[in-house]
């Protein structure tokens, strides 16, 4: 089984975005619909690492989040989240970005935000929904309806919940699809201060992101490269 | 049938094959010939001692209808029970035997609801005029033809097998709960409009001489049903079977192909 | 409980910046209640004995039309998915929609009967009747149709599926609902006390239902 390790940085300890310390998949195979789609598989990415999943479309990356995620009861294998206090299930640990962004367009900018910020536990600091708009670009829209939005801004906005309240592991699927190039260094910038914090990322993507030094996993052929 | 030649790392995820059928399929086929024999031997006596029987005072010959719509009305019931067992027996232990059992069975338990419903009204009709006149037994039994029909509904407008057959058990839960109170709100709503003299649906107390005719029949359609449950089941297992070869004769070379190169995933 | 206040926050929010959802709850009702006496003629006082059962079908018949909605917009823009990774279990997302369509539909509908009511030429002390066997029953109907929502989620044909499925479950509390208006000595007590115990239990029961159907319907 391949372990995925931060690479080149040392003294990183979990900190304020997580109480957990790996997510594992072992003989994780996933399935839709009554078929394997994805055949079983192992890895474990630590804290303060990423993994990034490639291939071709129908090859299961998503299929794979949505498992990981909990969505998707996995076909055989398990998923298990080790954290200092034991062994743990991915319940509340995730943010999981899929397709489409979970925005409502008849609420403002920062009223979503808002929105998820209270939901996910972050408290109704409005400081907090301001920066996570900030840190996207988005915060002088921040009283406009979300309507307004073109695709690229709402997917932006979209993203923001994950700076909106802090959880252990990022699930990103295509999170860069329709951002512009300064956009998606902003999110890289996210991906990379999340990880300096101890955080875990698993993003499936065919675009270019870079994440400093992640591992990748290519699934037609289900081998960890790097 | 042939086994299909698997990895057998494969065979044990595989989410769509049915558990262990083959036990279900030998045995049935074995108990089906006696059952059918019981029960042709028990509508023969069951029909003979019926049509024996001196005819009621009061309704004339057509109290004989009773010999098919009471049977017909107890089994209504009584296949919705076996629904709602089989559908918690595959929400809890996901056994597909469970789900082949309610999806066989709901088509059945319709068509019997349905000829209670007919048979209750033509036998009403020269009692009190009316094909229907909205008594509290013959309402909760055309609520209880509306539940199955959700049922059949239910399961043909979700594709995805998996979710369908889940779907309908938690629908035939949810009406097996709310049975007992629709059938208290209508006897409680046909005594508010329809105070003291009504004619009892199944008229005055059945006599002695009718009551044994009555139990042959009973237990006649209830082989019937046991026998059309059964013969259903089988289908039903017959055709998964022939989805699930069609599915590997689709997909199956892409699968193995991937299940031979990648079954081991370490690197 | 800060989570489960939020989500309802949300969804009234949502609710009340589209005031059309609910102008079109309460023209349905209307035309529906309307549309009747020109089928049965204007005979005032037919009217009058059978006005609490229109009203109560016409409500029956607004909310199953409204709930579709209930889960379709949130499974379709993803919210759905990140609300079910929340910390909220799926039964009190559930809950959590199921009460939020009593207060954007059947609310503003009960609020409205009494004006329906004059259409059909109600009688004055049947109102008040009427308003508390509304209050009484209809939790439980958006409850019921809240797992009748989550059942259907995500179907194409599930427009006309719901109503099918969820109509027959009604009918106990369309027999009280109605029954609180008979004129047998006790009757208002008997109903408005059983609509009560079918809206508990329909509270207490039917999220369970719906999260195992919304759980499905994430696949």
């Amino acid at each position: 089984m391949k372990t995925i390790e931060p690479m080149a940085r040392s003294g990183i300890s979990p900190t304020r975005a997580t109480a957990v310390s790996a997510v594992a998949a072992e003989g994780l195979a996933c399935q839709r619909g009554g078929h394997i789609v994805v055949p079983p598989l192992s890895f474990e990415v630590r804290a303060g690492s990423a993994l990034i999943l490639r291939g071709p479309n129908g090859a299961g990356k998503t299929t794979l989040l949505r498992t990981i995620a909990g969505f998707l009861p996995p076909a055989a294998g398990r998923v298990r989240v080790s954290s200092p206090k034991g062994d743990a299930s991915v319940e509340g640990h995730l943010h999981y970005i899929g397709h489409t962004n979970g925005i409502k367009p008849r609420l403002s900018v920062i009223e979503n935000v808002s929105f998820w910020q209270r939901y996910y536990g972050g408290g109704g600091d409005p400081e907090a929904a301001e920066a996570a708009l900030d840190a996207f670009d988005l915060l002088d829209l921040a009283d406009y309806r979300a309507a307004h939005l073109s695709q690229g801004q709402t997917r932006r906005l979209g993203l923001a919940r994950l700076l909106a309240a802090r959880r252990a592991i990022w699930l990103l699927d295509e999170p860069s699809v329709s951002l512009d190039a300064a956009s998606t260094r902003r999110l890289e910038t996210a991906i990379a201060d999340h990880l300096a914090s101890g955080g875990i990322a698993i993003v499936s993507t065919h675009l270019d992101l870079s994440v400093g030094e992640a591992a990748i996993l290519e699934l037609s052929r289900a081998q960890v490269l790097q | 049938m042939a086994e299909l030649s698997e990895p057998q790392t494969m065979r044990t995820w595989r989410v769509s094959t049915l558990a262990n059928p083959t036990a279900f399929m030998r045995l049935s086929g074995k108990l089906l010939p006696w059952l059918i024999a019981i029960m042709l031997v028990l509508f023969a006596a069951g029909l003979t001692v019926a049509f024996r029987a001196p005819p009621d005072y009061q309704q004339g010959e057509t109290v004989k209808i009773m010999y098919v719509h009471v049977p017909a009305a107890w089994l209504s019931m009584g296949c919705y029970t076996i629904i709602a067992l089989s559908s918690a027996g595959y929400l809890i232990w996901r056994h597909p035997l469970a789900d082949v059992s309610a999806k066989a069975a709901a088509p059945i338990g319709a068509v019997f609801t349905l000829l209670a419903l007919v048979t209750g009204s033509l036998w009403g009709k020269p009692m009190w005029g009316a094909y229907w006149v909205w008594d509290a037994r013959l309402t909760s039994v055309l609520i209880l033809f509306f539940l199955y029909l959700g049922l059949i509904a239910l399961r043909e407008a979700i594709d995805e097998p998996g979710r369908a057959g889940r779907a309908a058990a938690i629908l035939a839960l949810i009406g097996a709960v709310n049975i007992p109170i629709i059938k208290y709100s209508v006897n409680w709503w046909n005594t508010l409009h329809q105070p003291a003299s009504v004619i009892r649906a199944d008229g005055p107390a059945i006599a002695p001489s009718l009551l044994w005719p009555l139990l042959i029949m009973a237990s006649a359609f209830t082989v019937l049903f046991v026998v059309l449950h059964l013969k259903a089941m089988r289908a039903e297992v017959l055709r998964r079977r022939c989805d699930a070869m069609i599915a590997v004769r689709v997909r199956g070379n892409a699968a193995q192909e991937s299940a031979a190169g990648e079954a081991m995933s370490h690197v | 409980m800060n989570a489960f206040l939020a989500l309802i926050e949300r969804d009234l929010r949502l609710a009340l910046r589209q005031g059309s959802a609910i102008g079109t709850a309460l023209g349905f009702y209307l035309i529906a209640v309307s549309i009747i006496p020109l089928g049965l003629g204007p005979d005032l006082a037919l009217l009058s004995r059978i006005a609490p059962g229109i009203l109560w079908i016409s409500f029956l018949l607004s909310a199953v039309l409204s709930v579709d909605a209930l889960f379709q917009e949130d499974r379709d823009d993803g919210s759905l998915d990140a609300l079910a990774i929340g910390p909220l279990p799926s039964e009190l997302i559930a809950a959590s929609k199921s009460l939020s369509h009593w207060l954007t539909t059947c609310l503003p509908l009960i609020i409205i009967t009494p004006l329906a009511g004059l259409l059909l030429n109600i009688e004055l002390d049947a109102v008040p009747k009427m308003v508390a066997s509304l209050t009484a029953g209809t939790i439980g109907i958006s409850f019921v149709a809240g797992a009748g929502a989550a059942l259907t989620l995500g179907l194409r044909r599930g427009a006309l599926l719901l109503p099918l499925l969820i109509l027959p479950l009604f009918a106990p509390f369309l027999i009280f609902g109605v029954g609180a208006m008979a004129d047998a000595p006790g009757a208002f007590v008997q109903s408005i006390l059983f609509l009560l115990a079918l809206s508990l239990f329909s509270i207490a029961a039917m999220p369970f239902a719906a999260a195992l159907a919304l759980r499905l319907s994430l696949e």
